[in-house]
Parts: C-alpha cells; structure tokens; sequence
C-alpha cells in the first residue's frame, strides 16, 4: 500500500524547532560548559607534558589530542567520556518528553508523517553535536597553535579532522540509543537511567566482562601461559566480544587515526611483522582503511538503532 | 458519499488484541453540523477520533473524511481537519505565537500568510493580549482556546474537539461553547467528544450515545428523548380555571393531564400543545400564568436508557483503550 506524499514533508520545520530548542536549552549549556572546561583542563596538562618531554616529534600536532599528564587523561579520553552523555542528554526525552508534554497527538495531526517528527529530532541532535564538537575542534587546534608555537601539517589536520567526524559519528551512536529509549518507555527518568546504565555497562564494564567470557568459553593454553603470552584463540575471541562495544570501536579507531605508527589493531602474529619498518608511520589512508571495519561497524549501529526505534514509534499509539 | 456529509463512518472498528474498543459503529456527519460523541471515560470515543485522523490503524470498517481516506491519504485528512486532543499539551518554553508558528510551518503556510492567520485566530479566541506570553503562564482555559486557536488558524473544514470542556470552570466552558458555535456560523462541521452531558447538549445539532464501544443511540436531543423517555412533550401550565384540566385533557395528542400544585397542571403529549392549552385557557377566560415546554435532557435520557438496559462490563482491554 502506497502512502501519498512525502515521508519527510516537515522534516526541516521539526529539525529547526528542534536545533532551536537544543541550542537554547539550560541543559545543553551544562553540558558545554561541562565539555570546553574539561577539554581545556586536558589540553593544558597535555600541553605541559609536550613541552617537557618531547623535543622532536614528527606528529607533534596529534599529541595534543593523545597525551594525558596526571591526574587528568587525555583529551580524547575526556571525549569517549563525555560525548555518549551529552549525546544521551540530547536525547533521553525526545520521544517521551512529547508525551508527558501531551503535544504529541497534536502534532501528529498536522500534514506530517511520523518519520519527519522522528527523523527531524535526530538530525537536530546530531547537528547539536556536530556543532558542538567543531567548535571544540577549533578551540583545541587554536589553543594548541598558541601554546606550542608550531603550525600543524597538511597531514596532522587531515588525520585531526576525520578523528572529529569519526568522533560525531560515534555521538550519533548514543544519540540513536537514546532515542531508541525514549521511544520504549514513558516515563523520561526511566529512558535516562536505562540508557546511562546501558553507557555504564558498554563502557567500563563490558571490556572486563568480554576478557572474563572469553577465558570461560576457550580456556587459556598452559603452553602460551608458560611463556607468559595470550593464547590466541582466548585473546581472538575477547576482542570479538569486547568490539561489540561502540566505545571499544570508537577507542581502535582513534589510535589507529592519532597514531601514525599504529599498523594493526588487535593481535599480530610475528609472521605479519616481517619486513615491516617498526615505528615508521603509515600514510592517512593506510591508517583509515585499518580503521576502516570499526568505522562502518559504528556508522552501522547508528542505523540500526536508529531503524529499531523507527519501526517501535510507527506501531506506537499516539495516545497518552 | 453524499453532497453534504462531510464524514461517513462504516462499521468502524478497532481491536486491541483480543479486547474491542470500538464496535462496528457507523455513523455521517453533515456540513456545517455540531455532532457530539458522548459516553463514559472508556467507551471508544477518542479512539474513534484517531481512526477518522489515521493516527491509529482500522481493524475492520472503513471511514472517510471530506471524501479521503485516512488510512490511504492521511496527510490530505490532516490538512484539512483541526484536531485538538483531550487536555491539549502546547510546548511551554515557546510563547502562544511561536507555538502557533511551528504548526502553521508544519502546514505549510508562507511567512506572510502565517503571521495574518495566526493574529487572526488569536485575535477570535481572546488571546491577542498574550500572544508574546510564554505558554507555561496560561491556565487551562487558555491553552484549551489555544488549541481552538490552532483550529482556526488552520483553517479546517471539521474541527475534532476530544473532551473541549473537561477541567474547566463554567465561565470558561461558556466561552469555550460560544468559539464552537462561531465554527458552526462559518459552515465548519464540529465533531466534538464529551462526558459532560448537559454542557454539551445546549451545542449539539446531533449526538451519538456510546456504551461500551458501540453507538447505543443516535439523533437530535428531542428525537432521543422520545425514543427513550417516550411520552414525547411535556407542558407545564399554570393557569386558574374551573374545569381546566379535564378540557386540556380533550385537546388531540394530549395523553394525560396530571395536577402538580395548586392552578399548575402538567400535560403530557406526543407533539408541541402549547398553541392548543393557550387557546383553551383564553376560551374559558382564564388567566394564563404560565406556560413551558420541557425540553428533554441528555442527562435523563442518558439515565434512563441505561437504566433500562443495564451497562455490560466492560472489559478491562477497552477501559485502558480509552
């Protein structure tokens, strides 16, 4: 059955209501101010531990983005951290927020379809962070430029500006399982607490399980522990599972981006070493194309999570 | 479809598992008709609403709406109906202005246009002065003529007002009824949902009595009042007189005279015979004091035909439908 008209007829007029409410909210403020104090806290740490260790760096540029000094992490710690909660924050209450508001019945009674309404918030969320994180972008190589006196390469900006599209990618992620959320259930505070709890589990708590899972399902080799090595298939399979995290995907990628030098992710074998020029970095490409499954693997579950939550709104009652 | 009904409903019906929440019902709406849909919290009304908008499938039946389907062409439906909801929700950060602005950009409406129409039908509803006033401000009363507001600026053709009245103060649902009665002066069709009765009948041209998912009763107010409370017309006289009442009692259609007070008489009669128990007072050179046509309520009627025929349970699928 052919519905008449477009799915998206309002999609730009929800998107800007939408970017509006986004940008001015109380909310999204905090969580600004929450991001630039704690990225200029990195940055500056980062920048101390520059100019006291190294001399000569051919990527100078992207330590700044890597290097952690204590008692802060690093810069991109900070953003694998903070970017899932402002990403939730966005979007615990989109869905949901309409009920409780009882403005959704109203709004669906409008020539637009439900895809628009639905489409519409997550575009304006991800634009949201889309700003937000160039802005930072900006903040970061400016202040770097300032603080380190040497200008970025051709190659250091490029490998910096796919990390920020990687990295609202990687929003775009928790935005959709925000959202997702807050399709399934009513109440707003219930769609927060299970999201962050689900943030929670898949970030800091999924990496230790995944190890523990794996040791149970293929027992280590004694022989490999003998010599104080992984068992490779133990150590195969730990990474399987621990991949399925969009935070241990977000993680690969951005070593393999920020980090020149980095020529595989997960385990090599000897054999794959030989004739290989440890230490020597690798053009962008190569380094994107390692890259590459955990970029498509995080593009992909945006998706998907995204189309769940789609097809839960389209069979949903509008009533409250 | 006729010329002039402007919604058609055909065995409508809506499942909800094994529940019914709407049963077969059919019903038209007539252009330019109020068309009230009353009955208990539970008893598929606004469930009704949201298959005539598509905004909740049709298990069974068909329904059209200004010649469209709404299952087929809802955004042709949604153009050209108002629709405001049981305790209608506005965003509350937005001032009345700027909420009428995103509908209106939902519509469609050029920039030009929108700001006449939305000054317009702030202006019929009496919410010209709080136009830049944040919506978080407003009391009921006045986010439901907001919702009116939205009707108007629209400019629908049928207005679906689901339970307009509930949570008022009367002064408010007086005002309310009076911006529902100017629809009806413009020629667009009311379809409005209540369980507030007698509100609800000084407005309707036509009402249909739901129980349980299906239409009990459907017709004018005095056509109901027939069919259920059956003696038709009811006259008060009071008047003096010798003889008086047993002359009324001689005039065709009278049924029965009946004595409530001293010089008070009250006929019952199958027709309107207030013309006749005039003439017969002035005849005997009485005094005419006093002279009244009951008008059959919505409340009695109500009471009365469920009295008569004992309300099924509803089952719990339908009550928690509604």
């Amino acid at each position: 059955m052919q519905r008449e008209g477009s799915a998206f007829s309002g999609l730009g007029v929800v998107m800007l209501k939408e970017l509006s409410d986004h940008l001015t909210s109380v909310r999204m403020r905090v969580l600004e101010w929450l991001v630039v104090l704690v990225a200029l806290a990195a940055l500056y740490g980062a920048i101390q531990q520059i100019k006291d260790t190294t001399a000569e760096d051919p990527f100078l540029f992207l330590r700044l983005f890597t290097t952690s000094r204590d008692p802060l992490p690093s810069f991109v710690a900070f953003l694998s951290f903070l970017v899932p909660l402002m990403a939730i924050g966005l979007g615990f209450d989109a869905v949901n927020g309409e009920h409780s508001r009882r403005t959704l019945s109203r709004i669906l009674s409008q020539p637009i379809y439900r895809d628009a309404l639905l489409f519409g918030k997550f575009l304006a969320g991800l634009m949201t962070l889309s700003i937000s994180l160039i802005t930072l972008w900006l903040l970061v190589v400016g202040i770097g430029l300032l603080m380190i006196g040497i200008p970025p390469g051709a190659e250091e900006i490029a490998r910096s500006f796919v990390f920020l599209l990687v990295t609202i990618v990687y929003a775009g992620v928790w935005l959709a399982l925000a959202l997702l959320f807050s399709i399934l259930f009513r109440s707003a505070a219930t769609a927060a607490l299970v999201t962050l709890g689900l943030w929670l589990l898949l970030t800091f708590i999924w990496p230790v399980l995944a190890g523990a899972a794996a040791q149970i399902i293929v027992p280590p080799d004694p022989r490999y522990m003998a010599l104080g090595l992984q068992t490779p298939g133990t150590a195969e399979l730990e990474q399987i599972l621990a991949r399925l995290s969009p935070s241990t995907l977000f993680a690969e990628v951005v070593v393999a981006l920020l980090d020149p030098t980095t020529r595989a992710l997960g385990p090599i074998y000897l054999s794959q070493l030989q004739g290989a020029v440890l230490g020597s970095p690798l053009p962008l490409v190569e380094s994107i194309l390692i890259a590459w499954p955990q970029i498509v693997g995080m593009v992909a579950s945006a998706i998907m999570l995204f189309v769940i939550g789609y097809v839960v709104f389209q069979r949903q009652e509008v009533r409250a | 479809m006729s010329q002039d009904s402007v919604i058609e409903a055909e065995g409508l019906t809506k499942n909800y598992g094994p529940a019914t929440a709407v049963d077969h019902i059919s019903f038209t709406v007539g252009r330019g008709e109020i068309f009230g849909l009353l009955g208990p919290n539970g008893a598929g009304k606004t469930t009704t609403i949201l298959m005539m908008l598509g905004l909740t499938d049709i298990s069974e039946g068909q329904v059209r709406v200004l010649g469209f389907d709404p299952v087929r062409e809802p955004l042709s439906v949604k153009r050209r109906v108002g629709y405001m909801p049981d305790t209608v929700g506005f965003y509350d950060n937005l001032t009345a202005a700027d909420n009428l602005r995103y509908t209106a950009r939902l519509i469609g409406f050029r920039f030009a246009e929108r700001e006449k129409r939305i000054a317009d039908a702030l202006g019929r509803v009496g919410l010209a002065d709080v136009a830049d006033k944040r919506v978080a401000t407003f009391s009921r009363g006045m986010r439901q003529r907001l919702g009116l507001a939205e009707i108007l600026m629209k400019g629908a053709q049928i207005a679906i007002l689901d339970e307009p009245t509930s949570g008022l103060d009367p002064h408010a649902t007086v005002e309310l009824l009076d911006i529902i009665r100017a629809f009806k002066t413009e020629g667009v069709s009311v379809l409005l949902s209540s369980h507030l009765l007698e509100r609800v009948q000084s407005v309707c041209d036509r009402v249909a009595l739901f129980s349980a998912g299906k239409i009990a009763l459907m017709g004018t107010v005095p056509e109901l009042g027939r069919a259920v409370l059956g003696g038709g017309y009811v006259v008060d006289i009071e008047a003096d007189g010798t003889g008086l009442a047993e002359r009324l009692a001689l005039i065709p259609g009278v049924s029965g005279v009946e004595k409530t007070g001293i010089g008070k008489l009250r006929l019952h009669s199958d027709r309107d015979v207030r013309p006749e128990a005039a003439a017969e007072v002035v005849a005997m050179h009485g005094r005419l004091k006093f002279l009244g046509v009951q008008e059959p309520s919505l409340e009695a009627i109500y009471a009365r035909y469920f009295e008569a025929k004992p309300e099924e349970p509803v089952n719990e699928g339908a009550r928690d439908a509604a």
